[in-house]
């Protein structure tokens, strides 16, 4: 596209008025989710050559996801995680960093605040909460923002570092369910301690939606506020975008990349916290259910932005709340969700490709009217 | 079974594993070692080999011939690597970020189409018994060697002799260090490198078949936990070198082998932490290799992973 750069004025007027910073925002909303039906369209032939409806499909994820009272509430408590787990991967990713063990800090996390649970079993919940929490937070912190350290410190690639710590997390999550932490009435299902009725998180009053997902949701709103309107938020933007002109300009990388993973980090245990506290009742294999994968799709297709990170999540999981309908209806395998996923994540990486080759977008390539 | 060897059963066993368990390893590594001299990164190899799994056995029960079920895990893996490496072919696409995404469309379309193939009994790949001379049942058991190990090992020397003396060889690595020289000497550095993502595909969907023909010799969803992605950290710690590989792929082998091995003897306390030790060995051989200021030596100049 040099001819048309070539051809557009010297002279730059700054913005065209609302109309042209609508445009320069629109290129992030329009991208995207033309990416996402595309990744839908695909999975749409795929269901035809199977002799699948994927008119049927979706008809049945609107029904299993959004249709009802009932399909919203398993809907909002499946996005609840899923918003902590995909700040977990947006958070670094202004830094430039792929993490994507987010999965390993849900599940210690969550085994953590099974543990501070049984601790402080006689307590009431306005005191054990907060600390169950903290402990949460400090554990997924502490596994994620040592991903962070060894790529600072010892330039660990933190791609594969933090997926094989996911792998070590649930192994260690399993001995200790299975060994020191394990309630020995739970037979069938090595858990921990069942958390007292006293200590299980409520729903949010009226939604029959546990209140992990107002608090995912504020912690969406504050990585917002981080990012965009805080000077750390915005050194990580520099650093994310050249590590090297960072770092002469005096800014400390190393406690950007190990404060960001470790936020990060922190905001994923705190999903296992209420997964434990609200879902479960206690620590157990449940915890490694796949939402810290998931999450990597949603901060991508969110483009790494927290507040889409929102909607994208309720997409997503109303994706994964009507994947039991669907394997009814249309037996279909549970994997199907998983295939639907591929496409789009495929689908949206190739867009990155598009960005700024549309004039539409860019109003100082527009010719002077 | 017991048999007066004592506490030499363990290191036999170990030994055995790891010629048993190194196989996908070194397939896997082999594949990122080509994609990678090439100047690329596919992260997405975890998926290729469980697709790998899947296409093999299921072509395996089919026609009645597990060499058949090899050659359609090869061909599954061969194309999604030119998918990857086709999709990597555009301007400004993350690598890194693809190969997660193919990772999770490989598992998807693994478990979708494998469903049907969780229950039927597949042909086994042929092994060749090196402990013939042996009467313990053990050093039979440890010497069972099967024909795709001896393979692998032998396309490691291939690939090192290929690296180092052929055309080919050259070509690739020139590609992969500089794209700028590449281009200079008439080369078209997004072509080799997508054919080199291909073939390296199949290498990790041949090493899916050995998963799923030989050992463990079933098919279902969990039968790869990571093994894909660990050979991707391997390379790093073979430094590119493809001999260094096969070394590196028995030593995970043995780790690997190490809680299956413990169990079968009957420790079984921390049993799963034991579980964990490959995943461990890999972490901290990535750290111990790893270099914050300079570069890697031995790493392809063009490699963003190592950038």
């Amino acid at each position: 596209m040099t001819d048309q750069s070539a051809s557009a004025p010297l002279v730059v007027p700054a913005h065209r008025g609302l109309l042209g910073r609508f445009a320069r925002r629109a290129e992030a909303v329009v991208l995207p989710l033309a990416a996402l039906l595309v990744g839908i369209a695909v999975f749409s032939i795929f269901l035809l050559l199977q002799g699948k409806s994927p008119i049927q499909f979706f008809a049945l994820t609107y029904q299993g996801a959004f249709g009802s009272a009932f399909s919203w509430q398993n809907t909002l408590s499946r996005t609840a995680p899923l918003l902590f787990a995909a700040l977990c991967v947006a958070l670094p990713a202004r830094l430039g960093l792929v993490v994507i063990g987010g999965e390993g800090a849900i599940v210690l996390g969550g085994v953590a605040a099974g543990a501070a649970g049984v601790v402080f079993s006689q307590s009431i919940g306005l005191i054990a909460f907060p600390l169950m929490a903290a402990c949460a937070m400090l554990v997924g912190g502490l596994w994620i923002g040592a991903v962070g350290a060894l790529r600072y410190y010892r330039g660990v690639n933190e791609t594969i570092a933090s997926l094989l710590m996911a792998y070590i997390a649930i192994a260690l999550m399993n001995h200790l369910v299975e060994g020191p932490l394990r309630d020995p009435e739970s037979l069938n299902k090595p858990s921990t301690t069942p958390l007292p009725a006293q200590l299980r998180v409520g729903d949010i009053p009226g939604w029959e939606v546990h209140w992990g997902l107002a608090f995912g949701i504020l912690a969406c709103l504050l990585a917002w506020v981080l990012i965009e309107k805080t000077t750390w938020g915005f050194a990580a933007r520099i650093a994310g975008g050249n590590m090297r002109a960072a770092q002469v300009q005096g800014l400390s990388v190393g406690r950007l990349i190990i404060g960001f993973t470790a936020l990060g980090g922190a905001l994923a245990g705190l999903a296992g916290f209420f997964e434990v506290a609200a879902v479960h009742g206690s620590a157990n294999g449940s915890l490694a259910a796949g939402y810290g994968y998931t999450g990597i799709l949603v901060a991508f297709l969110a483009r790494h932005n927290p507040l889409a990170i929102i909607p994208v999540a309720i997409l997503l999981a109303g994706f994964e709340a009507s994947s039991g309908l669907i394997q009814r209806r249309m037996n279909l395998p549970a994997a199907t969700v998983l295939v639907l996923q591929g496409f789009v994540f495929v689908s949206i990486l190739m867009s990155d490709t598009l960005y700024g080759r549309f004039k539409m977008f860019a109003p100082e390539r527009w010719r002077s009217a | 079974m017991e048999s007066d060897l004592g506490l030499w059963v363990i290191p036999l066993a170990i030994l055995g594993g790891a010629i048993r368990v190194s196989t996908p390893f070194l397939f896997v590594s082999l594949g990122e070692v080509l994609t990678e001299r090439s100047g690329r990164i596919n992260l997405g190899l975890e998926g290729t080999l469980v697709f790998g799994a899947m296409s093999g056995y299921a072509a395996a029960y089919l026609t009645g011939s597990p060499w058949l079920g090899v050659l359609a895990a090869a061909a599954g893996g061969a194309f999604f690597g030119l998918i990857h490496g086709l999709i990597c072919s555009l301007p400004r696409v993350n690598d890194i970020a693809v190969g997660i995404a193919m990772m999770i469309l490989g598992m998807g379309l693994a478990f979708y189409f494998g469903k049907p193939f969780v229950q039927p009994v597949a042909p086994d790949l042929p092994s060749i018994d090196f402990g013939w001379w042996s009467d313990v049942p053990q050093v039979r058991a440890a010497l069972r060697v099967n024909v795709l190990f001896i393979i692998g090992a032998g396309l490691a020397f291939a690939m090192w002799w290929m690296f180092r003396a052929t055309r080919v060889g050259l070509v690739i690595r020139v590609v992969g260090d500089s794209t700028d020289a590449a281009r200079a000497m008439g080369l078209r550095p997004a072509l080799i490198r997508t054919l080199s993502t291909t073939v390296g595909g199949a290498f990790a969907g041949v090493g899916g078949a050995y998963l799923s023909l030989f050992y463990p010799g079933s098919w279902n969803e969990g039968i790869s936990s990571g093994q894909g992605l660990m050979a991707v950290a391997l390379v790093i710690f073979a430094r590119w070198n493809p001999i260094a590989c096969f070394g590196a792929a028995l030593l995970f082998g043995g780790a690997g082998a190490l809680g299956p091995t413990l169990q079968s003897v009957g420790i079984s306390e921390g049993y799963y932490l034991f579980f964990a030790a490959p995943y461990v060995l890999t972490l901290g051989v990535l750290i111990a290799t790893s270099s914050p200021s300079r570069a890697m030596a031995g790493a392809p100049g063009e490699l963003s992973i190592t950038k």
